[in-house]
């Protein structure tokens, strides 16, 4: 039997998320068609519910869910009852009489889709909550790495930067975890917590450890009350990819994601998305299929 | 349960199927499109046959799941695969194959997937067995075999390279 929710990877096995990833093919298939659409969904509303700012992800669902044929509403929270003190559970009630069959979520509270989940029929897509999870986005990055690596179990991924607020880090060591990928961190110690992960405080050091990609996070300043680290300049200087490490990066054929917005001259200097295996582009293109399969392998229970 | 055809049944099916779409053909130059899945099987097997008569034929698959009529009704969604229509479909001459026709809503569903590769001069269709009980206006222009069934029976197509051998089984509901 089908889901009814995608509210994180660690609830999936590996099967799952196998399949979701085999399914995310077909769907990418489609964009080069001039017709990029298909019925699936036709008559279906998807509700996206966005307490936290977001481009990418709200856009790349709506396109991911017109693509399917479903209707798609934003629900414009800066501007809604919200503001006005309206509880989350009431504005689901009220969401509620409008028959959306998937609601898509982000909200800065942990555990608030999973607690939507609970009170609704509806499908509740988790779209990042909190610290916790951005599920959809790891799914984008196995997708991304495995069009490269078709092969995943034993390769490994350096994930590089701000690991402690990273719900894609969190995520993505999880699906690539269960896909048999080995993943190692790195990043200043105010920032890398111990965990069951390989941790590495410098980049030399964890470019011995010789991965086959790096993946760069994106300095959260706003998930940050004081700072973790002197500066931008610093922390370029330290754990950007600076084109002197770019050039190490490119010799040794690793590629370099990120999942964006990026920092340029933080995370990365500009060189780096001019590199020929970036693969930021191929991920926001591939973030389409994914949440595409996603939406079409869940069951709402709203008839 | 009964085995309504054999192997060999299985084959002059195909045979009549490749036959009839040799002579209809005027200029030799034949496009099918199979419809997964047995029906990507059926064309692949015409396909070779029309080679051996000289034809000059191209072969595309098509994945339907995405426009399928029953999406909801269904408690897994089907397995979907990607489709594969290599030719420019603009203008050109298709003839659809399937494994069973039987309801008529299975074409309905390539016709419109079909469409949404292009605009093509014409669409003909053929099947490997007509069971009959049409519920949309969907008529067969090469049949490789007609079987009487009850509405409510159950046929099976097995074919040797999807499911490892050749048969047709039809079970009938009492």
């Amino acid at each position: 039997m089908a889901r009814k929710d995608f509210l994180d990877i660690v609830s999936l096995d590996r099967e799952e998320i196998i399949h979701l990833l085999d399914q995310a093919k077909p769907f990418k298939d489609l964009f080069t068609r001039s017709v990029k659409k298909v019925p699936a969904l036709n008559g279906k509303t998807v509700l996206m519910l966005f307490y936290e700012p977001s481009t990418r992800t709200l856009s790349s669902f709506e396109v991911a869910a017109k693509r399917l044929s479903a209707d798609v509403t934003i629900f414009d929270v800066p501007h809604s009852s919200v503001t006005k003190g309206e509880s989350v559970r009431d504005t689901i009630d009220t969401l509620q009489a409008m028959r959306a069959d998937y609601i898509v979520v982000r909200h800065r509270l942990s555990g608030q889709p999973a607690a939507i989940a609970r009170q609704t029929g509806a499908s509740v897509i988790n779209a990042g909550d909190g610290a916790h999870a951005h599920p959809t986005q790891a799914l984008l990055d196995a997708f991304t790495l495995r069009e490269v690596h078709p092969e995943l179990p034993g390769k490994k991924v350096l994930i590089m930067g701000d690991i402690l607020h990273s719900r894609v880090a969190r995520s993505t060591s999880t699906i690539l975890d269960k896909l048999g990928v080995e993943v190692a961190y790195c990043g200043p110690g105010s920032l890398v917590p111990h965990t069951r992960f390989k941790r590495f405080t410098n980049f030399d050091e964890a470019m011995r450890w010789g991965p086959d990609a790096v993946y760069l996070l994106r300095v959260q300043k706003e998930r940050q009350e004081a700072p973790f680290y002197p500066s931008d300049r610093e922390y370029h200087s330290v754990f950007g990819v600076t084109q002197e490490r770019l050039k190490r990066i490119s010799e040794e054929g690793i590629y370099v994601m990120h999942p964006g917005p990026i920092n340029r001259g933080v995370e990365l200097c500009d060189d780096v998305l001019d590199y020929e295996r970036c693969l930021i582009p191929q991920q926001v293109e591939n973030g389409i299929a994914a949440r595409m399969s996603v939406l079409y392998g869940l069951k709402p229970q709203t008839s | 349960m009964s085995l309504a055809l054999d192997p060999q049944a299985i084959s002059t099916a195909v045979s009549r199927l490749a036959d009839s779409i040799f002579e209809a053909s005027a200029d030799g130059n034949i496009d099918l499109v199979g419809i997964r899945s047995r029906g990507d099987e059926v064309a692949e097997r015409v396909f070779c046959l029309l080679k051996e008569k000289g034809a000059n034929v191209r072969l595309g698959v098509l994945d339907i799941s995405l426009y399928r009529d029953d999406f909801e009704h269904l408690h897994e969604n089907p397995k979907l695969q990607s489709s594969e229509i290599d030719f420019p479909v603009d203008n050109s001459h298709i003839i659809l194959v399937d494994d069973v026709l039987f309801t008529g809503r299975t074409i309905r569903a390539a016709l419109d997937a079909l469409f949404d590769y292009g605009r093509p001069g014409s669409v003909q269709l053929a099947v490997l067995i007509d069971r009959g009980h049409r519920e949309l206006p969907v008529a067969p222009n090469y049949v490789g075999k007609i079987l009487e069934t009850n509405r409510l029976d159950h046929v099976l197509v097995r074919l040797k390279n999807t499911d490892g051998e050749d048969a047709l089984e039809i079970t009938s509901k009492k």
